[in-house]
């Protein structure tokens, strides 16, 4: 920069800013809200603030790091989350999978059938726990013990028997439509003349799909895991209304609640477990993005 | 020819089996629709396809009931909040874009990260320091915190769909604007907002699901009489009684906005989530 001429330096910064601007108010909109409140966190996790009993607030280092450790109630939420988010996560792509495969030939109704597929997503997540809870569930009256009855089976109470699974199913109802839409976008990107190339050649269909579809799928699967698991991982709403909780069913997003606002009321150990869980998120993140700058790059060749 | 007659021959039993695929997944909606018109004891009994159909239901859960969050109210909340929210949303990203995607400015790539990472931020981190926040600001149980939040929740998303979307926008069209003496809101108003009108409706109806369906913040920061729809599914949940007809036919009430909005637009939303990305 020093040996720049004054004057083009001045006019320089001048574009620069005049480039940059139109980014500022979104870009500060979103530190204020998303940094702001993690640096308040940081600051409650080295305190011993809590509200009931009322406790004069004081620095205590990193002692509620270390409880956490030993926290057997923390380190079981932390495996029932990665539980559920692997196993919808990849539950949904492989359905989702499944019925982009089949959504993508003509048939009578098609698009009738797309639509029929896609509703689960636009679901309210409140409500499609609901409805799974109370219709689908249901000890007496659900549709599921009907089906098992009917086929010579006992009924069971799902969401008390298996909570975790509960809630996975209906996260799997709702995340299946979402994987098939991306999935069924990349299908329908692939080159028909490639296809055709290989069928002149006499590949088989289950040679082409092997070779040819699925590795023209890949990124388009890699994005359908990296959104998939930044929502799945998160989720409250149907642990909130399907089990509260329940045995075995708390995630960490529950659990930090639980610890905090939800009737815990212990904010410096529980803002020391949000710390370590958007630590953990950031390894993921770090991974995640480097699989999303790859597709990038691929959008700079292409 | 044999192979014609054939491949028609497989593509109508995957049909077959698409359609049966389609039907099982759609049922437990449709299922709801038909329990939200039907009486609790219909409802709550050995599933029952055939019933007296009625609207007594819908007439409860749109009653009025003082000192409840009633239907009106949690419709008018969420309408207000969603619709405020997107605006916003909308009137920072478009700016936000252009300066990623028109005129790029230095080192584009690591800002747009810095928007998606913050998605990868868990909510349930933050929102401790949120809830004193709104409570030092006097903002706990009033819709203007959950616009602020739904803000902040959609805009990194508008942000990395409008910019695929600005990107697909031919260069020399901008550049003749430009020579012509089009500034930034010139060039907004005369081309990109026009060519990327789709775009910008595909985001802007992703921003309303999402900020319609929340319910994590509304439960936490404004669960009270001034909420949103999804707080006021979840009051038709009764421990004493059956209640699951009644149940029903405010999940389709609650439903209804997004799905039909959902159905008519899915074309373009499938485009805006998986192109965005790739493209």
């Amino acid at each position: 920069m020093s040996t720049d001429n004054p004057t083009i330096v001045g006019h320089k910064v001048n574009a620069s800013w005049r480039q940059r601007w139109p980014l500022l108010p979104a870009l500060l909109f979103t530190i204020a809200l998303t940094q702001v409140p993690f640096a308040m966190s940081i600051w409650y996790s080295l305190t011993n603030w809590k509200i009931i009993p009322p406790t004069p607030r004081k620095l205590v280092g990193l002692s509620n790091y270390s409880t956490l450790a030993g926290d057997r109630f923390f380190r079981e939420a932390a495996w029932t989350s990665i539980e559920m988010t692997v196993v919808a996560v990849l539950g949904s792509l492989l359905l989702g999978t499944l019925f982009a495969l089949l959504l993508d030939r003509k048939f009578l109704g098609q698009g009738v059938v797309r639509t029929l597929l896609i509703t689960p997503f636009l679901m309210m997540p409140v409500v499609a726990g609901l409805v799974w809870k109370n219709q689908m569930f249901h000890g007496l009256y659900g549709v599921l013990n009907w089906v098992l009855e009917h086929l010579g089976g006992k009924s069971v109470e799902f969401v008390s028997r298996y909570p975790t699974w509960a809630i996975v199913a209906t996260l799997i109802w709702q995340w299946t439509p979402f994987m098939m839409l991306i999935i069924l976008a990349g299908l329908q990107s692939q080159p028909a003349d490639v296809l055709e190339a290989a069928k002149v050649d006499g590949a088989t269909p289950l040679a082409m799909f092997r070779q040819l579809t699925l590795s023209h799928l890949r990124p388009y699967m890699e994005l359908g895991v990296l959104l998939g698991t930044i929502y799945l991982i998160q989720v409250f709403d149907h642990v909130a209304v399907m089990t509260g909780g329940g045995p075995g069913s708390t995630n960490v997003p529950y659990f930090v609640f639980e610890r905090s606002i939800g009737g815990g009321w212990v904010f410096g150990q529980a803002s020391a477990y949000s710390i370590v869980v958007v630590i953990a998120s950031i390894v993921i993140a770090t991974i995640a993005l480097r699989v999303l700058s790859g597709l990038l790059k691929g959008e700079e060749i292409a | 020819m044999n192979t014609v007659g054939e491949r028609r021959w497989v593509n109508a039993v995957f049909g077959l089996l698409a359609w049966l695929v389609g039907l099982v997944f759609f049922f437990p909606v449709l299922w709801m629709v038909l329990n939200s018109f039907k009486g609790e004891q219909d409802a709550n009994t050995s599933p029952k396809l055939f019933f007296h159909p009625t609207m007594d239901r819908y007439r409860d859960v749109t009653k009025t009931t003082r000192g409840l969050l009633s239907f009106r109210e949690a419709f008018a909340n969420s309408a207000f909040v969603v619709i405020v929210s997107t605006v916003i949303v909308l009137v920072l990203a478009i700016p936000a874009a252009y300066a990623l995607a028109i005129r790029p400015i230095p080192k584009w790539r690591d800002v747009l990260f810095f928007f998606i990472s913050t998605k990868f931020l868990p909510v349930v981190a933050s929102i401790l320091p949120l809830w004193i926040l709104a409570k030092d600001l006097h903002l706990l149980n009033t819709r203007t915190v959950l616009v602020i939040l739904y803000t902040g929740m959609n805009l990194p998303l508008a942000v990395w769909m409008l910019r695929s979307f600005f990107q697909e926008i031919p260069h020399e069209l901008i550049e003749a604007a430009e020579i012509d003496g089009a500034g930034l809101r010139g060039q907004l108003t005369s081309i990109i907002l026009p060519m990327a009108a789709p775009g910008i409706a595909a985001t802007a109806l992703l921003c309303v699901i999402f900020a319609w369906n929340e319910f994590f913040f509304a439960v936490q920061l404004n669960p009270a009489k001034g909420s949103t729809v999804p707080i006021w599914v979840t009051t038709n949940i009764s421990t004493r009684g059956n209640f699951l007809a009644k149940l029903s036919a405010a999940s389709v009430l609650a439903s209804l906005p997004v799905v039909l909005a959902g159905w008519i637009a899915q074309k373009r939303m499938i485009r805006g989530l998986a192109m965005g990305a790739i493209k």
